[in-house]
C-alpha cells in the first residue's frame, strides 16, 4: 500500500483530502515533525490559507527543510491549492519566501474580473500528463484562492484555467505534482485526478477509468 | 470561465436540518450528512451549513456534523453560525469546512475579519449578512441574532466594509424574503453586487428557477442559495440548472442519475 504523508501544519481541511486519498487505497499518515516523513512514499501538502503564515508554521514545525530534503530523497510531493505555490521561490502574498523547489513567483490572478476567485471553472490540459489523464477539455474543477504560481518554465504546466487572465491550474515537473483546484472538492472528475496522482506516485500507468471508488462519485 | 453555482443551505439546530420562516416555527427535516449526500449526488455545486442553534453547548454538535458530511461529500462545504473568535474558525475549519461565514461576531467586532483573513487568507472568509428593509424604506439594514435584533447599520455600508476587512465572499440574506419564496431581493443584491468585487451569495426568498435566473442575471450574484425548495422537492437542482443555462448563465450540469 501507498504510504502518504499528510502535512499537517495548522490550517485547513485535512478531513477532506485525507478520506478521498483513502477512499482511493492509500495509507495516510497525519505528519507534523520531520522524523513522521521518514520512508513514507509521498508528501500530500494541502492548504486553506495565506502563505506567510503557513510558511511561518512550516519553519516552525522544522518542515521547511524536511519536505525539500525528502523530495531530493526520492519522495513524490504533492500540492494542492496553497500546497501547490509552497513549491515556488516566492510569493507577493505577504512576500513569503516558499520551499523554492521550482523556479517562480506566485501572484495575484491577472486581469480577474473578481477576487477571490472562487467557484467551479474549466481545466484545458496542456499537453498528455498523466495527471490528467482521462480529463477532457472544459472538465470543471473546484477553485478557491486568489494567488496563483507562474513558473519560470513553463514547461511544468500540465493544465490551464481562465479566469480574466490564463494561469496555471496544475504543473508537473519530476516527482513534483502540484493542483491549484481541490480535487478533493471537484466531485467524480476530483477524485480521478486523485487517483491518477496515486498511479504515478507507485509507478503505474493512469488509474483505471473504471475504478469503482470514484464511479459512484457524483 | 467560472460558472454560477446552486447553493442548498441546510439550516442546523442540535445536530438536525431545519428550516421556518423568518427562522421561527422551525421544521425537521433531516439528518444533514444524509442531506448533503443526497445534494451532492444531485449536482449541488457546493453547500452551506448554517448553525442556527443559538446557545453555546450546541457548537460540539455542529462540529460533528461538519465532520461527518465532510467525510461523505466531495463538494466544497462553507459552514456558519455561532464563529465568534479566529479559534473558533479555526475548529470548523480543521472539522473539514472549506469556508467558514461569520455574522453577529463580526458585526460586534469588525477586526475579527481581518484576523480570519490573515491567518487563514480571505478565500475562506464568508461575511454572512442579513439584511432587513429600513422601515421608512430608505435602504436595508442589518439585523443579528438570526434575525432577532436591528443594528441601524447600513447593509450596503457594511458589505463595503466587510471586503475592506478582508471578507472573500459575501452571502447576502434577505430577512423580509426569508422562506416565502416570493423571489430574492433584488434590489438589494444590485445594491451588494454593484459596489463590491467579491462573489456574493443570492439567498432569501428562492421560490423558483425564475428567481435564481434573476438572482443572477438582474441581481449580478455570483452563485444563488436556497433552502426549502430543495428540502421540500419543489424544485430540483437540475431543474434550477436548466433554467439557468436556459437563461443564458454558465453552470455545471451533471448527468442525469
Amino acid at each position: 500500500m501507498t504510504t502518504l504523508a499528510l502535512i499537517d501544519y495548522g490550517a485547513g481541511n485535512l478531513v477532506s483530502i485525507g478520506q478521498a486519498l483513502e477512499l482511493l487505497g492509500a495509507d495516510v499518515r497525519l505528519c507534523r515533525r520531520p522524523d513522521e516523513l521518514a520512508g513514507v512514499d509521498a508528501l500530500v501538502v494541502p492548504g486553506v490559507g495565506a502563505s506567510g503564515p503557513a510558511m511561518a508554521r512550516l519553519r516552525r514545525q522544522g518542515l521547511h527543510r524536511a519536505i525539500p530534503e525528502a523530495v531530493v530523497r526520492g519522495a513524490w510531493y504533492l500540492g494542492i491549492c496553497l500546497g501547490l505555490q509552497l513549491l515556488f521561490e516566492r510569493s507577493e502574498e505577504d512576500g513569503a519566501r516558499m520551499l523554492g523547489l521550482l523556479p517562480g513567483k506566485v501572484a495575484l490572478i491577472p486581469d480577474a474580473p473578481k477576487l477571490p476567485h472562487i467557484g467551479w471553472n474549466g481545466l484545458e490540459p496542456v499537453g498528455q500528463h498523466a495527471l490528467l489523464a482521462g480529463i477532457a477539455s472544459g472538465t470543471p474543477a473546484y477553485f478557491v484562492h486568489s494567488y496563483v504560481a507562474v513558473p519560470d518554465d513553463e514547461g511544468c504546466v500540465v493544465a490551464e484555467t481562465v479566469h480574466g487572465g490564463r494561469f496555471a491550474s496544475a504543473v508537473a515537473q519530476d516527482r513534483m505534482l502540484g493542483v491549484q483546484f481541490h480535487p478533493e472538492r471537484s466531485g467524480a472528475d476530483g477524485l480521478r485526478i486523485l487517483a491518477n496522482a496515486l498511479a504515478l506516485i507507485e509507478g503505474r500507468a493512469a488509474a483505471e477509468p473504471s475504478a469503482p471508488a470514484f464511479a459512484a462519485v457524483p | 470561465m467560472l460558472l454560477r453555482r446552486v447553493i442548498p443551505c441546510l439550516d442546523v439546530a442540535n445536530g438536525r436540518v431545519v428550516k421556518g420562516t423568518r427562522f421561527v416555527d422551525l421544521v425537521d427535516e433531516g439528518d444533514p450528512p444524509e442531506l448533503a449526500a443526497r445534494y451532492a449526488a444531485a449536482g449541488a455545486d457546493e453547500l452551506v451549513f448554517l448553525d442556527i442553534t443559538a446557545a453555546a453547548q450546541g457548537r460540539a454538535t455542529l462540529l460533528d456534523v461538519v465532520e461527518r458530511a465532510a467525510r461523505r461529500v466531495f463538494i466544497p462545504l462553507t459552514v456558519g453560525g455561532g464563529v465568534r473568535s479566529a479559534s473558533d474558525m479555526k475548529s470548523v475549519l480543521r472539522a473539514g469546512a472549506d469556508k467558514v461565514a461569520v455574522n453577529t461576531a463580526a458585526v460586534q467586532d469588525p477586526t475579527l475579519i481581518r484576523r480570519c483573513a490573515r491567518r487563514f487568507g480571505r478565500q475562506c472568509v464568508v461575511v454572512s449578512i442579513d439584511a432587513r428593509v429600513m422601515p421608512d424604506g430608505s435602504g436595508w439594514e442589518v439585523v443579528v441574532r438570526g434575525g432577532r435584533d436591528s443594528t441601524g447599520l447600513d447593509a450596503v455600508a457594511w458589505a463595503q466594509a466587510a471586503v475592506e476587512l478582508g471578507a472573500g465572499e459575501l452571502l447576502l440574506t434577505s430577512i423580509d424574503r426569508d422562506g416565502t419564496r416570493q423571489g430574492f431581493d433584488l434590489s438589494l443584491l444590485r445594491a451588494v453586487t454593484s459596489v463590491v468585487d467579491v462573489p456574493v451569495i443570492a439567498s432569501g426568498g428562492a421560490g423558483s428557477p425564475e428567481d435564481m435566473a434573476a438572482a443572477i442575471v438582474e441581481g449580478g450574484a455570483d452563485a444563488v442559495l436556497a433552502a426549502s425548495i430543495f428540502h421540500r422537492d419543489i424544485h430540483s437542482i437540475a431543474a434550477v440548472k436548466a433554467a439557468l443555462a436556459a437563461a443564458g448563465v454558465p453552470v455545471r450540469l451533471i448527468a442525469a442519475a
